[in-house]
């Protein structure tokens, strides 16, 4: 892949955005790749958590949206835990989400889940899907 | 006949597990002249020199063997021991049953282990037969220094030297003191202005009444040896009364020729009579005379007509001047790789591409710029600036395959600085690794990186071009995979530290070892940092390889206290291994002379009554001879021999085998 860097990209809204929400700094990580060590879907993972990390320093939001790593993170804060440096990655893969979700792409209406489904699934599931996907 | 003692060391299970000391014990007793033996736990232990001097004195002997380390660990310990006791110190040898034979044995049977211990002391035990009592050579001091090199380490060495109570001249090549130092605008990781550190002790270095600068001077030829030098100082001509002139500055002022400053990396001019910088010690203008037409075509000569004291003289030529001293320090500085050696990154072909040294520069307050970022090709503000590292450094294909270690933490101390200058501008820095190992460095990097923004990108760079007058920048980031290529206004490199131009031919001239890159090697990589090869001569700083000014300025003490120590005695005592040379057989045909490596090897006319040179003979320097050998090797007609290692106790060994 190529890229082209200026400025824009570096100090990039959009990435600034992300961090007044989530409360993380991208800038912390120094790419140690703990988080990826530790994660428990990072095998299934377009992009890893420490690539989403570098994405954003670079001010590539676009690369990191079009991936599936956020809607994989099960929000289990394994990276947080491990992270030498204090960054939530799934505090950022959640901020991402719930940028998407507001507004209105990728959302799913709890009328559309099969209900046998919803009646099978255990409550813990149900609660952390709901906050997930429907936002 | 001899009273010899044995003394056999297990050193704990060192020894004692492949060896039988006990064994080895008895079967010298077996051997004659052996008086006593023994076999101990640790022989260095203090229990064990008791029991060493104990039996030297009962059974009165006068010569003893230690069957134990290496005589590099203990042969001191065990000397001193014996001196204690009454003995010539010399008369005590070592036998190595450790590291050239427990050690190497895996025979827990140990037979071979004891086999071997009993040859080598039996062997030690028939040199030692033949040994003959030594005694320590007193070497008078001149209690005089020499530092060669006036940056910080040298700044800092003759601070310390004259603090504790010596003489000491500071030769320095350029016109003032300071070293690159002086050019540097802040320091890391404190961001302490580097000048309004340096200049105060440059000033105490010129007030100081037992330091006296010999500036644009240089070391010529040194002879002598250890606490007697002689060194020649070329002190180049000035053109400018040192004694006299006030430091005013008129004649600066009103020279009309300007040429490309040095000092200043060629980013701004200076006048021809010039001091390098403002705050220059001493504050003496000298006239560069290749560019000045007064000295060239005879016109001109405005300097001498508003000098008011008259101290200009154009006809000054260079002097030289011998200095006797006893101890000399070496702390010539390092140079940067020439950027021009870089094509792909476009150095000299494109303006804005600059080396590390002229953004510091660029920065600093008293600068061409005057502190401000302003980009040399048209002097704008550049909005974004791309910082090279290992420009030269871990290279070995085209520059040198060592890290210049301290770029990393300059560079990040760049981005800081140009954050600090410019707002709103963006740096980016290309690196391979981040080497801030050093109290508050990590720290220091980190804080670029977050605080102040700096674009860290993992890759080398492989090429800058100019397009449509920007600087593109083409390089790579691992750790995103991706190729990057960035729209600069202003390219910064981090070019690797090299050392001196003539480094080598001031080695040569003193005497002291140098790697392939020129950096001088210190005696001992860890327990003897700052001595050379050649006893009296100290180093200091990045002549060594590339290090920062903390450890410059503790190199620089360092060598002071060496000094010091060297100069707290009238006389000093060395180890009596030396040639000696016998003068009836010797022939003069002067290969010991080409073979030592020391220099240590003199001619001597021998005269007779009438004071006539009857013939030449070689006569070795006790104060200069390391006792290495390789004279005795050299000679021809065997005349020469090395003391405690005469060829008669070699052939008495070798007969006991």
């Amino acid at each position: 892949m190529k890229i082209r860097l200026g400025n824009e990209d570096i100090q990039s809204a959009s990435v600034r955005r992300l961090e007044r929400i989530t409360g993380e700094d991208v800038k912390r990580c120094y790419q140690c790749g703990n988080c990826s060590g530790g994660c428990p879907v990072s095998y299934a993972m377009e992009i890893p958590p420490t690539k989403v990390m570098r994405f954003l320093q670079l001010g590539n939001i676009e690369e990191v949206q079009n991936a599936n790593s956020m809607w994989l993170c099960v929000g289990c804060l394994q990276c947080y835990s491990r992270c030498p440096q204090g960054v939530s990655v799934a505090a950022i893969l959640e901020g991402m989400r719930q940028e998407t979700l507001r507004k209105g792409e990728s959302r799913t209406e709890v009328k559309e889940v099969p209900f046998p489904f919803l009646k099978k699934a255990p409550q813990q599931a149900i609660v952390c899907g709901f906050r997930k996907f429907v936002g | 006949m001899p009273r010899i003692g044995v003394f056999v060391c297990q050193c704990g299970n060192n020894i004692a597990a492949t060896v039988d000391t006990k064994k080895v014990a008895e079967e010298m007793g077996k051997l004659p002249g052996v008086v006593y033996t023994c076999d101990y736990k640790f022989m260095c232990s203090s229990p064990g020199q008791e029991m060493l001097k104990q039996a030297i004195k009962e059974n009165k002997l006068d010569g003893l063997i230690v069957s134990a380390c290496s005589p590099h660990m203990h042969e001191k310990t065990f000397r001193k021991a014996a001196e204690a006791a009454g003995l010539n110190p010399y008369q005590c040898e070592i036998t190595n049953i450790r590291e050239q034979c427990s050690w190497v044995h895996h025979d827990k049977t140990k037979a071979a282990g004891t086999v071997k211990s009993i040859d080598l002391t039996r062997m030690t035990i028939q040199r030692l037969k033949k040994n003959q009592p030594l005694n320590k050579i007193k070497i008078p001091v001149k209690k005089k220094a020499v530092v060669i090199g006036g940056g910080i380490a040298g700044i800092q060495a003759a601070l310390d030297i004259a603090e504790g109570g010596r003489e000491v001249i500071l030769v320095e090549k350029e016109p003032s003191i300071g070293g690159n130092m002086a050019r540097l605008s802040e320091t890391f990781p404190t961001m302490d202005c580097s000048q309004c550190i340096l200049t105060p002790k440059m000033v105490e270095a010129e007030l100081n009444e037992r330091i006296t600068l010999y500036t644009y001077s240089e070391v010529e030829k040194v002879d002598g040896y250890i606490g007697n030098f002689t060194v020649t100082v070329r002190r180049k001509a000035k053109y400018v009364d040192e004694e006299r002139c006030t430091g005013c500055g008129e004649c600066i002022e009103k020279c009309p020729f300007k040429v490309e400053s040095a000092f200043e990396l060629g980013l701004s001019k200076r006048k021809v009579i010039y001091t390098p910088f403002p705050q220059s010690v001493p504050n003496v203008p000298v006239i560069d005379a290749p560019n000045c037409t007064k000295i060239q075509k005879d016109k001109c000569g405005a300097c001498a007509i508003v000098c008011g004291p008259k101290c200009i003289d154009f006809k000054m030529e260079d002097k030289l001047e011998t200095v006797e001293a006893g101890a000399i320090v070496v702390a010539t500085g390092y140079q940067n790789m020439p950027n021009e050696r870089f094509g792909e990154y476009g150095y000299g072909r494109i303006k804005d591409v600059i080396s590390g040294m002229q953004f510091e520069r660029l920065a600093s307050s008293s600068g061409p710029t005057g502190g401000e970022i302003r980009r040399p090709s048209d002097g704008k503000v550049p909005q974004s600036v791309v910082f090279i590292q290992c420009v030269g450094s871990r290279d070995e294909k085209k520059g040198v395959s060592y890290c210049s270690k301290i770029c990393c933490m300059y560079t990040a101390k760049h981005t800081k600085l140009y954050s600090h200058k410019v707002h709103g501008g963006q740096s980016y820095v290309f690196y391979m690794d981040i080497r801030s190992g050093g109290k508050r460095y990590e720290e220091f990097v980190r804080g670029a990186i977050e605080h102040d923004g700096a674009m860290y990108l993992r890759g080398r760079v492989s090429r800058v071009y100019e397009k449509d007058g920007k600087i593109m920048v083409q390089g790579a980031d691992t750790l995103s995979g991706s190729q990057v290529e960035i729209e600069a206004d202003m390219v910064v490199l981090a070019t690797a530290v090299v050392s001196r131009d003539g480094a080598d031919t001031l080695a040569q001239r003193l005497g002291i070892g140098y790697d392939k890159y020129k950096f001088y090697n210190e005696y001992h990589p860890k327990l003897k940092p700052v001595e050379t090869v050649t006893a009296g001569i100290y180093l200091a700083g990045t002549c060594m390889g590339p290090m920062d000014i903390p450890e410059s300025v503790a190199q620089g003490s360092a060598a002071a206290s060496k000094v010091l120590a060297l100069f707290s005695a009238d006389e000093m005592a060395r180890e009596p291994i030396t040639s000696v040379v016998n003068r009836t057989t010797c022939n003069a045909c002067w290969d010991c002379l080409t073979a030592c490596p020391y220099t240590a090897i003199e001619r001597e006319a021998i005269k007779d009554r009438q004071g006539n040179v009857v013939r030449w003979v070689a006569k070795v320097n006790d104060g200069v001879c390391q006792g290495c050998g390789v004279c005795v090797a050299a000679c021809r007609s065997k005349s020469i021999d090395l003391k405690g290692y005469t060829d008669e106790q070699v052939f008495a060994a070798i007969n006991a085998f």
